[in-house]
This record gives C-alpha cells, sequence and structure tokens, in this order.
C-alpha cells in the first residue's frame, strides 16, 4: 500500500490484517491495529480537524496522546484523539469543527 | 514571537512561567480536594508501588523494586511498554552497563521482558487522570474511571514536546519531531517528501538522519544559535549525508494552504531578532519542531508537590533530592519528569527511585544500597561530561 515504509534498514515493520474503514464516508484502505492518525496519513489525509473559531485546518502534533491537535469524531463519539485510538474494521471517522461538548 | 502570528496552537503547561508552586507555603488548601465518588470501585488490590509511565525510567524503577521485594504495579497510557524508546532505532553510547551500541527499540525490547516475566502488574493503555486525597490516584481505562491506591509512587511521566510561535504553526504538516518519529519508525507510514527541521539539538539531529534512512529528503535543519545543540558525533553523521545546519537563523512562516508547502525562515541578529533582507523560503512538505520537551508535571502539581521553574531542567520540574524524593514522602521521580536529559541517565534515575522507594517503605537493604551507590557514580561520570554543563547546572539550583 502506498503511505507505508517498504524497505527500512533497520526496523522491520509487523502489520496487521490489511481492512476498509470510513474517512468522511469515504472508503480508505488502513492496516488494523494502527492508530487512526497514521492510517489517515498514510493514506493522505493530514488535515483531521478544524479550529472552532477561524476553520484553520488542523493535524496531529505530537502522535502520542499529549497536545489533543488530532481530536475527531469516531463512530459517532466526539473528541477521540486517534493519534491514540486503534483502528478497527468499518470504523467511520469523521473531521469535527472545534473542541465538542 | 512574531507580531503577525495569526494563530499557533497552544499545547503543554498552563503554569505561569517562572513561577514557584508550592502550596504548603503559600498557605493556601492544596489542590487536592477532589472526591472520589464518580469512581466504579476498583477490582485491583493496594499495591507497595505504583509507577506512572512505563519508559526508560520508569521500567528500571520497577524493576529495582520488585528485585528488592516490593510488590509493584506499572500503569502506563501505550499500548506496550518502552515509552518513547520505541521509536529510537540509533544506538546508544556510554558505557556497556548504559546499553552502549544497542538501539533504543532494543533496550526498550529488554526492558519489557524482563518486567513481562516478573510478577509486576501492568496496566496497558491506562491513562492516570488525577491525584486525589488519602493519596488514590484516578485511572481511566477502556472508558471506565477506578481508583487505584499505593503506599508509595514514582511517576515517570515523561514529557511532552515544546511547540514555537510562528505564523501558521497551527498548519498540518508542522509535526513534533518526535511525532514525527513515532509516524516512520512505530508504525511505518511514510511522513512526507521533504522536511525542514528546527532545532539543532540531539532529536533535531538524530530524526534527519532518521528520516533518510526512512528514503525521505531532510532539506535542512534551522538553529537560532550560533552553535549546534547536540552531540557532535550526531551532527557529524547529518552534515557527512549532506544535510546542511543553517546556524543564526529561524522560521518565520509555515506557507501552504491546507497544508504545508514551504517554511520562510530567516537570518537573526544578535537579540535573536529577525533580520529584514535574509527571507528566503525553503520547499517541504513538513516542519518538524525539535526545540526541547517540557516535564509532564501537572499530576505532582495537583498532588501537593513543589514545582520549581528551572530552564535548564526544561522548564516547570518537581522539586527532587539526589535519591529522588520530592516534597511529598511518598511521591518519587525519575526520567524526563524530573530533568529532561537522556534515556540513559533517566534508566539510572529509576533504579535509584525504585531503591529509594522500597526503602522507604521496609528498611535499607545492603543491595538496594548498592544500586543507589552504582547509579549515582554512573550519572556523575555522565554529568560530568562538558555536554551536560547545563543538567549539572540546573541541579545545582533544586533546594
Amino acid at each position: 500500500m502506498k503511505g507505508y515504509l517498504k524497505e527500512h534498514p533497520i526496523l522491520e515493520f509487523k502489520r496487521g490484517k490489511k481492512i476498509k474503514f470510513f474517512f468522511e464516508d469515504r472508503e480508505v484502505e488502513g492496516y488494523e491495529g494502527l492508530p487512526i492518525a497514521a492510517a489517515l496519513h498514510a493514506a493522505g489525509i493530514k488535515v483531521l480537524s478544524f479550529s472552532e473559531r477561524y476553520d484553520r485546518p488542523r493535524g496531529f502534533f505530537c502522535a502520542v496522546g499529549k497536545c489533543s491537535s488530532c481530536l475527531m469524531e469516531v463512530d459517532g463519539h466526539p473528541n477521540v484523539m486517534v493519534c491514540m485510538e486503534l483502528l478497527k474494521p468499518g470504523m467511520r471517522v469523521r473531521r469535527q469543527k472545534g473542541q465538542k461538548k | 514571537m512574531s507580531s503577525r502570528t495569526k494563530n499557533s496552537r497552544f499545547t503543554g503547561s498552563t503554569i505561569p512561567q517562572n513561577s514557584k508552586i508550592d502550596n504548603e507555603k503559600s498557605g493556601q488548601e492544596p489542590r487536592t480536594k477532589n472526591t472520589i465518588q464518580n469512581f466504579s470501585s476498583s477490582e485491583f488490590p493496594d499495591f507497595d508501588i505504583c509507577i506512572i509511565g512505563g519508559g526508560p525510567a520508569g521500567l528500571e524503577a520497577a524493576i529495582v523494586a520488585r528485585t528488592l521485594g516490593a510488590k509493584v504495579i506499572i500503569i502506563d497510557d501505550n499500548p506496550g511498554l518502552g515509552g518513547q524508546l520505541i521509536k529510537q532505532t540509533h544506538k546508544f553510547f556510554g558505557s556497556k552497563a548504559h546499553y552502549c551500541g544497542v538501539r533504543g527499540v532494543d533496550i526498550a525490547g529488554i526492558l519489557s521482558k524482563e518486567v513481562k516475566g516478573s510478577d509486576i502488574d501492568i496496566l496497558h493503555n491506562a491513562t492516570v487522570v488525577g491525584y486525589y486525597d488519602d493519596d488514590i490516584i484516578g485511572v481511566l481505562k477502556d472508558d471506565r474511571l477506578f481508583p487505584v491506591k499505593a503506599k508509595t509512587y514514582i511517576f515517570a511521566t515523561g514529557a511532552s514536546e515544546n511547540t514555537l510561535a510562528f505564523d501558521n504553526a497551527d498548519l498540518p504538516g508542522v509535526y513534533g519531531a518526535g511525532a514525527v518519529q513515532t509516524m516512520m519508525n512505530v508504525y511505518g507510514v511514510v511522513p512526507g517528501k521533504r522536511a525542514v527541521v528546527i532545532g539543532s539539538g540531539n532529536i533535531g539531529l538524530i530524526v534527519p538522519y532518521q528520516l533518510l534512512q526512512a528514503g525521505v529528503e531532510v532539506a535542512a535543519i534551522i538553529e537560532i544559535m550560533d552553535k549546534i545543540g547536540g552531540y557532535y558525533v550526531h551532527a557529524a553523521k547529518i552534515k557527512r549525508a549532506g544535510v546542511p545546519i543553517i546556524l543564526k537563523h529561524t522560521i518565520i512562516e509555515a506557507q501552504g494552504k491546507e497544508c504545508v508547502e514551504a517554511a520562510l525562515i530567516s537570518k537573526v541578529g544578535g537579540k535573536y531578532e529577525c533580520l529584514s533582507g535574509t527571507e528566503r523560503t525553503i520547499e517541504c512538505d513538513m516542519i518538524l519542531i525539535a526545540i526541547g520537551l517540557s516535564p509532564l508535571c501537572e499530576l505532582l502539581y495537583q498532588a501537593g508537590c513543589r514545582i520549581d521553574y528551572i530552564p535548564e531542567l526544561g522548564g516547570h520540574v518537581p522539586y527532587h533530592n539526589e535519591d529522588m524524593m520530592t516534597t511529598k514522602k511518598n511521591i518519587l521521580v525519575c526520567g524526563d519528569l524530573a530533568c529532561i536529559e537522556e534515556a540513559s541517565t533517566a534508566m539510572l534515575e529509576g533504579k535509584i527511585a525504585g531503591a529509594k522507594a522500597h526503602e522507604a517503605l521496609y528498611s535499607r537493604t545492603k543491595q538496594g544500597k548498592k544500586i543507589v551507590r552504582q547509579a549515582k557514580q554512573e550519572l556523575s561520570v555522565i554529568r560530568s561530561s562538558p555536554f551536560e554543563e547545563r543538567i549539572t547546572f540546573g541541579l545545582g539550583k533544586l533546594k
């Protein structure tokens, strides 16, 4: 799959099953068990949300669950930190605007 | 900060800079008046020692405390142990006792194997969200909040990456250098095509090399100071690979519509002011921020530990003595939380914290004494290097 490292001089990547999930109702492929943000990034999706007031596009920043820059709506739940939440088949992921209450 | 800065992302501590936080001395009620009525009941028994954070410091603390005979639990918010070691593909140096020549990712494997092979309890994917009255911590796991109680806590929460304010600093493509390292080395994702790195500390030197290994182009490393911040070995390696390190420059803007398309950089003068007429753009689709880390000390603040502001150690750090004990008797700290340093020193601090936590609960053992003495000796050897002058100076401020 495009977007993933194939050869690496040091590392070998053990990946999960290839699965399908939905980003804004569009079908996207990813590997099960990867954080959602990683699968989206590999699929070329870098804009994860929009800021509350000025609609500015936002992506991830820390990728380790510290900064809250990657909050998205996952299966209807808002404010999910997608850099930590692991991908499952059929998940429905959406961009959100600002932080939901 | 540029006055034109329109919008930038804010992360990190909300404690004002330069403030010393001391709950006891201020005469205010400690900020731990929290009730635990919203907790589900805990199925976890009481522990001797609870370690928050399963990185190099936390794991070493756990191994030592368990070896000495304490009942230990590790709580970590990741699916696996090892903390940030799991993305470090470079070999460590130092002495053999500090895993010299071993890659960070392999050290993570060695330590987690040892922990998993013992009877240390591990809570994965669990976040400690608060420190409450009666020295209970709240743990959030799988949408459930429950209490855990231990006689002694060792905090090894680590640090988070600092952000930098410049125009469009919130544009997707502006990432923490560590974040990019996680994406490519842990998840095997191609992070981008061409990177500009801000900061030439060890992370700012190592991550671009790893980008090259993953087949990503690195346009330049930008450093505001007039000299390289990190170890010479790392700098030489990246220079040999043909990546320019541009000194006395800083970033003023991330350019691009939806994602980063270029970085606008400028030369700086003697007061780090941008010199007009020296601006130039570098095409890239990623801007990596590698300007340092801040200790994650929020829980200790809530617990009532004294927090000092020591820039040399990373900003707000919990006060601790050389036995890694804080101002609260039952709380010890180690690793980047205590002072932003290297994984090798974090492991040594972890050993001291583990042994001292055991000693405070039971009594001093010969074995524990030996571990502490050895670790302190090794720490002082590492810190005697001229590269560690800043740390030694900062540690001297802890009083």
